[in-house]
C-alpha cells in the first residue's frame, strides 16, 4: 500500500495503519485523523459531496507534505490517503496516520498534515445540498508560501 | 506552438471544458496563455487573483516559460480534506 494516494476507492484506515506500524519496534504512538462528509455546512443541508483532484500534482503535493513533516519530526512516519469522486454523508474523505516513538510528535505531524492538505493539495469539493450545488473554495495553493506553512506548524504545535 | 490547458472545478465549469488545446506564440509564458484564455472566456477573469498555476503537473508562476506540448493548468483555490 502506497504511503500517499488519491483514490476513488473507499479508504481503509486500518490497512494504512497496519502498513505503517509493520516494522514499528521503536515506535510507541500512532495518531490518526479521519475526515468525514458532514450532513450540514454553512446552514445548508448537504446531500453528498463530489471530490475532484489534479491527480499527478495532488500526489506530488502529498509527498511534499510527507517530506516537510519529516524535516520537522524526523522520527515520524506519515501516511495520507485522499478519496475522490462521489462521497455520501458519513463516508471518509481523507485518512492520515502518523507513527512515532512518542505521542507528541505523532499528534503534531498528523495535525500538520491535514492543515497542509487544506493549503496546498489540488483537490476540490462540490457540495450538493438541498436546492443546488456549489464548489467550495479555500486557500490559494502556494507551496512556497512560508507564512502559510508556518501557520500550519503553529497550529500543529499548539 | 501548441499547449494543452487544463481547468478544474469551477474554472472548468465556467469554461465548459476540462481540457483545451491552443496555439500560443513562441517564447510564451503562463501569463501569455492565461491572457489568451481570458480574452476568449472573460468569465474566467474572476479567478485571476486567487488561482494557482501549474506547468506539467508542477506548481509554477505566471512568469514561467512554456514550451511546445506543455500542459498548463489553472487551479481555483483548493478545498480538499
Amino acid at each position: 500500500m502506497a504511503q500517499v494516494a488519491i483514490t476513488a476507492e473507499r479508504l481503509d484506515l486500518e490497512a494504512l495503519t497496519t502498513e505503517l506500524v509493520r516494522e514499528a519496534r521503536g515506535d510507541g504512538a500512532v495518531a490518526t485523523f479521519t475526515g468525514l462528509v458532514r450532513d450540514h455546512n454553512q446552514g445548508r443541508n448537504v446531500c453528498f459531496l463530489e471530490y475532484e483532484a489534479y491527480e499527478p500534482l495532488a500526489v506530488r503535493a502529498l509527498h511534499r507534505i510527507v517530506d516537510e513533516a519529516r524535516a520537522t519530526w524526523p522520527d515520524v512516519r506519515l501516511g495520507l490517503h485522499h478519496r475522490i469522486g462521489r462521497l455520501e454523508i458519513g463516508e471518509a474523505s481523507i485518512v492520515i496516520v502518523a507513527v512515532s516513538p512518542h505521542r507528541s510528535d505523532a499528534f503534531a505531524a498528523c495535525r500538520y498534515a491535514i492543515e497542509r492538505v487544506k493549503q496546498i493539495v489540488p483537490i476540490w469539493k462540490r457540495e450538493h445540498f438541498e436546492g443546488g450545488d456549489v464548489w467550495l473554495e479555500g486557500a490559494t495553493a502556494d507551496p512556497d508560501d512560508e507564512n502559510a506553512r508556518q501557520a500550519a506548524q503553529r497550529i500543529a504545535c499548539a | 506552438m501548441r499547449v494543452t490547458i487544463r481547468l478544474f472545478a469551477r474554472l472548468r465549469d465556467l469554461a465548459g471544458a476540462a481540457e483545451l488545446v491552443r496555439e500560443v506564440p513562441d517564447h510564451a509564458t503562463v501569463q501569455t496563455v492565461w491572457n489568451a484564455l481570458k480574452s476568449e472566456m472573460p468569465s474566467l477573469v474572476e479567478y485571476e487573483r486567487t488561482m494557482s498555476v501549474a506547468v506539467n503537473a508542477e506548481y509554477s508562476r505566471m512568469g514561467a516559460a512554456v514550451h511546445e506540448g506543455d500542459e498548463v493548468a489553472f487551479l481555483p483555490p483548493v478545498s480538499g480534506g
